[in-house]
């Protein structure tokens, strides 16, 4: 301050006052409760209510949880330990753990492999969820996942693998050797080319090259079973729905035809229905011998189940497109595929997230129905071999609560990225 | 102005329209459609609702497809060939009433997109490309925007942008104005003058008569799917020869 205001100045501020508080109960926790928990009469005694059911619920599981007994041999050892005490029995869930994860006949010593799958799967679909995050090359990896995944699952030969992956390379090389003249004559070539591959070095004598040990499809189980059907059919049935969904709105009255029968129909049966054709009437429907995996068979019927479901969510994306979008596509000159893949399908695809997510996440929960035709799924597990034990007879809470919380965490993380992966494509309106 | 322009129009056929017919179902929308474009031409088409205008632009580029007669584009004969459909439209840019404008891509890789698939440009040319005519547009600082974010005025020039960035030699206009608010109507219009005194091939399918009167070398009037009458804009405004057109045009230039 210069001197010249000094006189006609008389008092100057040089520093804030502290600031009032403003009344305790207009502000924080005190708030909140007032206006949330107990605004007036009725909203109280519903705050009530609801805290006596929580006590009530956290009285009763609480001491259950905590009092659990984690380590003993059967049931009644953890009864003894008990005392009589309230308490859950979660030794089975520890003892009974790898037949839980790996079910009962894959050999403990390979472990390791499914293990390693499993890790290996979350650098696969990494850079497919979080595009941005991650360098597009890791593709590469994800390309070849299924085949490594396969080998280290199932083991045999290395060559089986390599083999049924070089058949889908020169499929692709036969395409795109023959798209230039006519789109059909590029898929059907391709799709012959590869058959005759895969049929070629299907009759040659491989077996027990770069070998590791085989296990056999009957051998899978658990919840490693439910993880390889859920993620093979939800991968598989989402690119099926969308040719579905394509094929139901095509111009071509055949194709239109198939698309809409095969829709309708697997639509119109149960699942359980169709699983019981994989396991049994299949058989009577291929040549007498043929060894056709049942693992593969299963997976076959739930993803047409899923893709039809998923078609009809599509379809209901592809509608929702104003009529503009398509003829401003045709308008540039593109031509069809190019129209579907950069403008029509982002669209569609990007409305119908939360449809598939939906059919997705029943899809993987309906694995469990597997156990119905005598596959050891994680249910199947619980309900046979460790249920049926004269150790773990009666735990029931304990296995079915484990079951439900390792379902819940992969479907609710399902649900989650999800949501997050609408936000990231919002584009309108920001 | 409208001699310069004149003077640009050659004797080079752009688009041939002979004995064309087209029907919705059993409805007869177009009748014995006859019309040559020439080169560098500038031909509006107005007419009252449900005349089939915009059908008839629309059957230019196959957006529509007609049942007879025959529309040659640029020496290219329309028919139900694909590979044909796909090299006419490469070549005809569209502008449509409601912008059409793909929303989940930015302003530029709107502009970039079908030069990239459909003219295999090089990514980088293709994006020098759209700025210059993002620029020419004025509206260059939007390019990283997404079109839910502009204003309507905004987004129909970016809708001419996109189609001149094919590099067209024919231009259509399906009312382009029509749904964008009056104060909006002004800068795509002049977007579209500037255009035109460039010597572009247009057909215009367009309410306003201003626009008409400055920069078209040619007027069609269609009513109920035909050709009324065609003529300079001077005359056609001035001296409308059929009773149709008169009461048309007492309509609409009356108030």
């Amino acid at each position: 301050m210069s001197d010249t205001h000094q006189q006609s100045i008389g008092y100057v501020r040089d520093s804030m006052l502290p600031q009032a508080t403003p009344p305790a109960s207009e502000t924080g926790a005190v708030k909140w409760v007032r206006q949330n928990l107990f605004l007036n009469i009725p909203n109280s005694i519903l705050t009530l209510v609801a805290i006596f059911v929580l006590y009530k619920l956290l009285a009763g599981f609480l001491p259950w949880f905590l009092n659990g007994v984690w380590d003993a041999p059967s049931i009644r050892a953890c009864r003894e330990v008990l005392d009589g005490d309230a308490g859950g029995c979660f030794a089975v869930l520890t003892e009974r753990w790898n037949q839980l994860l790996f079910g009962f006949k894959y050999p403990s010593e390979l472990y390791w492999r499914p293990t390693l799958a499993f890790v290996l799967l979350f650098v696969a679909i990494a850079p497919v969820l979080f595009r941005k995050v991650f360098p597009a090359q890791m593709l590469i990896f994800t390309a070849l996942y299924p085949f490594i995944a396969y080998f280290l699952i199932w083991g045999g030969s290395i060559l089986i693998p390599i083999f049924a992956l070089l058949g889908f390379v020169a499929g692709y090389l036969v395409y795109s050797r023959f798209v230039t003249q006519s789109f059909a004559m590029g898929f059907f070539g391709g799709i012959v080319a590869a058959f005759v591959f895969w049929w070629i070095t299907g009759l040659l004598p491989i077996e027990g090259i770069l070998a590791l040990e085989p296990v056999a499809s009957r051998d899978m189980g658990g919840f490693m079973l439910n993880l390889i059907l859920g993620t093979v059919c939800v991968s598989l049935s989402i690119p099926f729905g969308i040719a579905l969904a394509l094929g139901r709105q095509s111009d071509m009255p055949i194709i239109k035809w198939i698309c809409v029968v095969f829709i309708e129909f697997i639509r119109g049966v149960p699942l359980i229905t169709l699983l019981f054709v994989a396991n049994v009437v299949l058989a009577y429907f291929l040549p007498p011998g043929t060894n056709f995996d049942l693992i593969l068979r299963v997976i076959i019927m739930i993803t047409m189940f899923a893709s039809a479901y998923i078609a009809e969510v599509i379809r209901g994306g592809l509608a929702a497109l104003p009529r503009g979008q398509y003829e401003g596509a045709e308008s540039l000159g593109l031509d069809y595929a190019q129209s579907m893949r950069l403008i029509i399908l982002p669209q569609a695809l990007k409305i119908s997230i939360p449809g598939i997510v939906n059919v997705a996440v029943g899809l993987f929960k309906d694995t469990t129905l597997v156990s119905v035709i005598s596959m050891f799924d994680l249910v199947g597990m619980i309900r046979g071999p460790i249920l049926a034990s004269t150790e773990w007879n009666g735990v029931y809470w304990e296995l079915l609560g484990f079951a439900a919380l390792l379902f819940f965490v992969v479907c609710y993380g399902i649900s989650q990225y999800s949501q997050w992966l609408e936000r990231q494509l919002q584009t309108d309106h920001r | 102005m409208a001699e310069a322009a004149q003077m640009q129009v050659s004797d080079e056929v752009a688009v041939q329209i002979e004995n064309m017919n087209k029907w919705y179902g059993t409805f007869h929308v177009l009748r014995d459609i006859d019309l040559t474009v020439y080169r560098g031409e500038r031909i509006v088409i107005a007419g009252p609702s449900g005349s089939g205008k915009s059908t008839l632009i629309r059957c230019i580029n196959a957006l529509e497809e007609h049942q007879k007669g025959r529309i040659t584009v640029d020496g290219t004969l329309l028919s139900s060939d694909l590979k044909n459909i796909d090299k006419i439209r490469s070549e005809v840019g569209m502008v449509f009433q409601h912008f059409n404008l793909f929303p989940h891509l930015t302003i530029l890789e709107n502009c970039t997109l079908a030069p990239i698939w459909v003219r295999k440009t090089p990514k980088r040319e293709a994006e020098e490309t759209a700025m210059h005519f993002l620029e020419k547009v004025k509206i260059p600082e939007q390019a990283d925007k997404y079109p839910g974010q502009l204003s309507g005025g905004q987004q129909q020039r970016v809708a001419i942008a996109r189609s001149l960035c094919m590099r067209p030699r024919i231009m259509l206009f399906d009312e382009p104005t029509s749904a964008l608010d009056p104060e909006m109507i002004k800068e795509v219009l002049d977007t579209m003058v500037e255009l035109a005194e460039e010597g572009m091939t247009m057909l215009c399918v367009t309410h306003e008569m201003g626009f008409a009167q400055a920069v078209a070398n040619r007027v069609i009037f269609m009513d109920a799917g035909q050709i009324v009458e065609q003529n300079e804009p001077k005359e056609f405004f001035n001296n409308p020869k059929h009773e149709r057109t008169k009461l048309f045009l007492s309509q609409i230039l009356g108030h």
